[in-house]
């Protein structure tokens, strides 16, 4: 290597015109930076009682009800590996989604997720406050019909249960499924939001999955809102959607039946 | 400037409790590095981007380490490495995948992410300075970033750059001097 000619000023030299430019180039970092790296955690009293969220910069991202503040914080590390500081109180937003179960306008921060998980919570987000779906249901609006163990799975691993409603996601059987805060808390919910859990079960024991309107043609889940509305006069039950179809029924434009029977 | 002083408490913290001390350690060296990523990158959203990015792949790496690794830690050179690989690692990425050409490439405009206090405090010729560390090469870029923005002893840069310190001296020497030839008002 050539020897370069070295005149090596310190850099406080600020006789040096060059030096003293360079040294003027420090800049402070701007606020906010460090939020782009840790997420904050507060405690919001929610309807299955208090839960721990995380929130970053992009919104909610975690959300679990942990025994204590450092189990919470344990389990944000190891999924996550972003640091978790103390936050300050909870958003409006946040506090209103959990008290009434509507998380409009709350933004989520979803970005840990895989292209499959995602798509299943998107979907699951979809499903109307006192309705429910079955499994095969999200399989089937993901364009995966065969993936529903999958399915189960990823609303397992949901880091936003509540805000996203994996709740409303229950067995094609009418048993009510896995939940992350356990099978009582979805029940809880599930009630909570009105959903006419004792007639889908019943109809379930009488393998009726699908329920159909003679007035106006129509073949929807037993929970969906329009099949509520159904006088007995006018119901039909069906086994499976294709059979429903072959009476010359349509499904419904709102909760979009679909699947096979159990 | 020494930084054993700032050394200390930030070793502490980080060993009694990782997430704290990674705030000791955020608070202590954010301006620091944000300057050299601001410097280095050129615009104030890269530059936004490589300290966040630098300060999460530092959280991970403490987070594996142990405690005997921690207390021998000398945070700001290792931290200031990890700005370094990082910026090589997207300045030689952007150059395999260039980004459509800027439409306003001129060096005096002004960086439209740039806070425009900030903008306002800084002079046409700290601008232009600024836009000529992007005509040096990589290493000679970094070495004159590291030594002149972010006042660093020799020493410390040549372990950043994982180079002796005749090496780290002689980028030094020829950064500056070809700086010297395209900066205006600075001949000596």
């Amino acid at each position: 290597m050539s020897t370069v000619e070295s005149y090596d000023p310190e850099p406080s030299d600020r006789r040096d015109p060059l030096i003293a430019g360079l040294g003027a180039l420090a800049t402070g970092a701007p606020a906010g930076l460090l939020d782009r790296v840790a997420a904050r955690w507060v405690r919001v009293d929610a309807a299955i009682g208090d839960v721990y969220v995380a929130m970053t910069d992009q919104g909610v991202a975690y959300l679990r009800a942990e025994q204590d503040e450092d189990e919470f914080a344990a389990s944000f590390r190891s999924r996550f590996a972003r640091p978790l500081l103390p936050g300050g109180s909870p958003p409006p937003a946040l506090v209103r989604a959990l008290r009434t179960g509507r998380a409009e306008g709350l933004h989520l921060d979803l970005r840990g997720l895989r292209p499959f998980e995602a798509a299943v919570l998107r979907a699951a987000a979809t499903i109307p406050r006192g309705e429910i779906r079955p499994y095969a249901w999200i399989a089937e609006r993901i364009g995966r019909p065969k993936a529903v163990r999958a399915v189960g799975t990823a609303l397992g691993r949901n880091p936003v249960p509540l805000l996203i409603p994996c709740h409303r996601v229950t067995r094609s059987d009418g048993l009510i499924g896995q939940y992350v805060f356990g099978m009582p808390a979805k029940e809880r919910l599930l009630r909570m939001e009105h959903v006419n859990l004792d007639e889908v079960g019943t109809l379930a024991a009488k393998n009726v999955y699908f329920v159909g309107s003679d007035t106006t043609g129509v073949v929807c889940y037993p929970s969906c809102r329009d099949a509520r509305r159904i006088t007995p006069a006018h119901w039909h039950g069906f086994r499976t959607l294709g059979q429903a179809e072959r009476a010359g029924y349509r499904p419904c434009r709102h909760c979009r039946p679909g699947g096979a029977a159990p | 400037m020494t930084d054993t002083d700032t050394r200390l408490p930030i070793v502490a913290a980080l060993t009694e409790d990782l997430d704290t001390g990674f705030v000791a350690l955020f608070d202590a060296y954010r301006d620091l590095v944000f300057s050299a990523a601001l410097r280095l990158c050129g615009r104030w959203a890269d530059a936004e981007d490589l300290t966040a990015e630098a300060f999460l792949r530092a959280y991970r790496a403490l987070a594996g380490y142990e405690p005997q690794r921690i207390e021998s830690l000398r945070p700001r050179p290792w931290l200031m490495t990890i700005v370094a690989n990082l910026w090589r690692n997207t300045a030689r990425s952007a150059a395999r995948h260039p980004p459509p050409a800027p439409l306003e490439a001129a060096p005096e405009a002004a960086d439209p992410a740039e806070p425009t206090e900030q903008a306002a405090e800084r002079s046409e010729t700290g601008r232009e300075l600024a836009a000529l560390l992007g005509e040096l090469p990589e290493e000679q870029r970094l070495a004159v970033v590291l030594r002149h923005v972010a006042d660093l002893p020799i020493a410390e840069i040549a372990t950043i750059l994982g180079a002796p310190e005749g090496t780290v001296k002689s980028h030094i020497s020829r950064g500056l001097k070809r700086l010297r030839l395209l900066y205006p008002g600075s001949s000596r």
